[in-house]
């Protein structure tokens, strides 16, 4: 006897839509797809089923920013939005940059007993980019990848340093590609919009300029080093740093990239109301931007989508757009937004959707993909069809503001489970 | 008219109609006594979050001209980053029942925000490098005096555009009153594009037969970025006798201070008979008087 049956639901992965199945989960697993008995039914409904999401890049503040968030609300952000597994930034205060902080941070979230946290830690003492972290005591702690995101790393031997170092122990080295000289103090996008409304630009050439140069970084580590190099390049927002990733991807670099939501669904026209809630970095760039990012996600130049998740407090975003801190809180809508606005309204293909949450992010820690047959690990997500406005004051997550509340949604997460475990229940 | 945030979404009506009243008000300011009850019974705030006494002291005077009852509040932009923020500010004017927001800050769209948090009108005093539209109101007010209108006249506004909360206004508001507006000024200090503007960097470019030139501030933080060199600017882009020949005979120039003398114009050109710098602030009040009495006038309360 299985604990939870959920029948009659369609199956879709990074294999595929799969058909229906009635999936019956047990012992962490599915025990099978073709019935049986259970402790629960849950009617599938039209609903359907995917393997547990995977965030590669969220902001959960703790430790020293609880105020913004803390383990408990975004642990609860993720199960709610469909996460089964989480990449926490280790920009904290203090950062996380020693194998304690690792090892402290994954016994706290497994006590809470929602998604699985993967707490990245620094690719730099203090995130200071001067001095490198211990790579291989950090892999042993748990950590995923190493990355001083929230900061660009300005020291490119020390990032080359960081890339031979991480290669010896198989963790990817995440990168914030921003030249910050060249953006300066800019709070959006650069160009005519820009100039129109008084608001120091960061050029888009900020971001490709890093990416060519960490690009040539890597290339130098794949030289020296005798294990292989992995650059993972962070929420990518232009056409051009994109086309250079693409390029590399074809020249066999091992180099991965990720988008974020808001730079899928957003433009820098939404700055025309002077709202800080969609001041981002990277900005928010141009409506070709955007078209390049969503064809580098069919074309596979992309290979996540990954949240930023980049909780604040309310005050923080009332302040004024120079002051206003970066950052967007996206965990609980990613996937219903990206599924109304990229599957339902454009056609993007389904499977390749929830790659991009699934295996696609896997691939980038190492993980071996997941898909939905029998005997694999029942972490799992059940999704809804039905429309719903998103509403921010309903937010697990303590930023209880969107640039997308009140956008009407499908693809809303009832149920999530986490080795056969419910994490997150919204049935109706 | 709700607000006046920028002149974006104007028609040139609305902005003659604003020209007229202030020539109303400029009336009024050369009766002996200097006062109306137009604005009885309501309540202007000046809310600077950037000092600019200059300004202050204009509207205050507008308000007072107008017989308005004024509170001001003036904050540190750093004592905005701990304790209270924008919003908490503005809504503890509003309980106390202010009918009118002056707004000042050095970032730009902080009266916009201000619209989405108070019922009361929003007139933007200035907003980082955004806008300054009564200081455009009164360029193109002091303009049409000395020039009798601006349909085809050509304006050269020159120096730090790219920085410039004034440029960027009169920008908007001369084009939209006839006039061909150039912007000169180094390559670092020029936007990619301004709508409505011709951008160059060869001063000669702009001031020739201007119709009237319209210095602007340079600011040290620029020279201390690094994206000007003093000596450099001086030797190229101030406004001298000598290249003020290639402009029209006699136009004047306006400058919207304060100003440094002998870096971004000549020091005796300053004190020329064609400059209108003390025209500008006298006709400030007139302005800001016409620009209150539009907002509040008929406005729902
Ligand atoms: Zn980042």
């Amino acid at each position: 006897m299985g604990d939870i049956l959920i029948k009659n639901v369609m199956l879709v992965d990074a294999l595929g839509e799969r058909g229906l199945a009635d999936v019956l989960i047990g012992e962490g697993r599915i025990l099978s797809l073709e019935g049986g008995e259970a402790q629960r039914v849950i009617e599938g409904k039209g609903r359907f089923l995917a393997p547990g999401f995977l965030d590669l890049h969220a902001h959960l503040r703790e430790p020293g920013q609880e105020v913004k968030e803390d383990l408990a609300t975004g642990l609860r952000a993720a199960v709610r939005g469909g996460y089964t597994d989480l990449v926490s930034m280790p920009n904290t205060n203090p950062p996380v940059d020693t194998p304690e902080a690792v090892r402290a941070l994954r016994k706290k979230a497994q006590a809470l007993g929602l998604a699985r946290l993967h707490p990245a830690a620094a690719l730099t003492q203090g995130q200071e980019g001067k001095t490198l972290t211990e790579a291989g005591l950090l892999k042993e702690a748990g950590a995923p990848l190493l990355t001083d995101d929230g900061h660009t790393n300005e020291d490119a031997g020390v990032l080359a340093a960081g890339l031979l170092g991480a290669a010896a122990f198989g963790l990817p080295v995440a990168v914030h590609a921003e030249d910050a000289s060249l953006r300066r103090g800019g709070v959006m996008n650069d160009g005519p919009l820009a100039d129109l409304l008084g608001l120091p630009g960061n050029p888009p050439e900020a971001e490709a300029a890093r990416v060519a140069r960490d690009l040539e970084v890597l290339r130098y580590a794949l030289r020296r080093a005798q294990a292989r190099p992995h650059l993972h390049v962070q929420h990518l927002s232009t056409k051009r740093a994109l086309e250079l990733v693409r390029e590399a991807k074809r020249a066999g670099l091992p180099v991965t990239a990720e988008a974020t939501p808001h730079h899928l669904t957003l433009t820098e026209e939404a700055l025309r109301s002077f709202d800080p809630l969609f001041k981002v970095a990277p900005p928010l760039r141009t409506g070709e931007d955007v078209e390049a990012l969503i064809e580098g996600l069919l074309d596979g130049t992309l290979d996540a989508i990954a949240t930023d998740h980049a909780p604040h407090t309310q005050a923080e975003k009332e302040m004024d757009l120079l002051r206003a801190p970066f950052g967007i809180p996206s965990l609980e809508v990613a996937f219903p937004l990206l599924y109304t606005e990229l599957y339902r309204k454009r056609g993007f293909p389904l499977k390749r959707l929830v790659e991009l949450f699934t295996d696609g992010p896997r691939k980038v820690l190492g993980l071996p993909p997941l898909h939905l047959e029998v005997g694999a690990e029942a972490s799992l997500v059940l999704l809804d069809p039905k429309e719903h406005p998103v509403d921010p004051k309903a937010f697990a997550s303590k930023a209880r503001f969107s640039p997308w509340a009140g956008w009407i949604l499908e693809g809303w997460p009832v149920l999530t489970l986490v080795e056969g475990r419910i994490v997150h229940e919204a049935l109706e | 008219m709700k607000h006046l945030l920028d002149f974006q979404g104007w028609t040139r009506a609305e902005v003659e109609s604003l020209l007229d009243t202030a020539r109303v008000m400029a009336e009024v300011l050369e009766r002996p006594v200097k006062k109306v009850p137009a604005l009885q019974g309501f309540t202007v705030a000046t809310v600077f979050f950037e000092p600019s006494t200059r300004t202050r002291l204009s509207f205050e005077l507008a308000a007072r001209r107008m017989s308005a009852d004024v509170v001001s509040f003036a904050a540190a932009t750093s004592s905005l980053q701990k304790g209270e923020s924008y919003k908490d500010t503005l809504l503890t004017l509003e309980a106390m029942g202010v009918d009118a927001y002056v707004i000042r800050a050095d970032a730009a769209g902080v009266p916009h925000q201000a619209t989405r948090w108070v019922r009361g009108a929003v007139i933007n005093g200035g907003d980082g490098r955004r806008a300054h539209p009564t200081q455009a109101l009164l360029d193109a007010y002091t303009l049409l005096e000395a020039l009798g209108g601006l349909e085809g006249k050509k304006i050269a506004i020159v120096g730090d555009i790219l920085h410039s909360r004034v440029a960027r206004s009169n920008a908007e508001l001369l084009p939209l009153l006839g006039a061909e507006v150039w912007g000169a000024g180094p390559p670092a200090l020029l936007p990619q594009s301004l709508p409505g503007v011709r951008l160059t960097p060869r001063l000669d470019e702009a001031l020739a037969e201007a119709d009237a030139v319209m210095v602007l501030r340079l600011q040290k933080e620029r020279m201390e970025a690094g994206l000007v060199n003093l000596e450099d600017y001086i030797a190229h882009y101030q406004v001298t006798e000598a290249r003020l020949k290639k402009a029209k005979p006699e136009a004047p120039l306006l400058h919207p201070g304060p100003m440094n003398r002998d870096v971004e114009l000549e020091g005796t050109l300053a004190d020329s008979a064609r400059s209108l710098v003390n025209r500008q602030v006298h006709n400030g009040v007139a302005v800001r008087m016409a620009v209150l009495y539009h907002l509040l006038v008929g406005r729902e309360r």
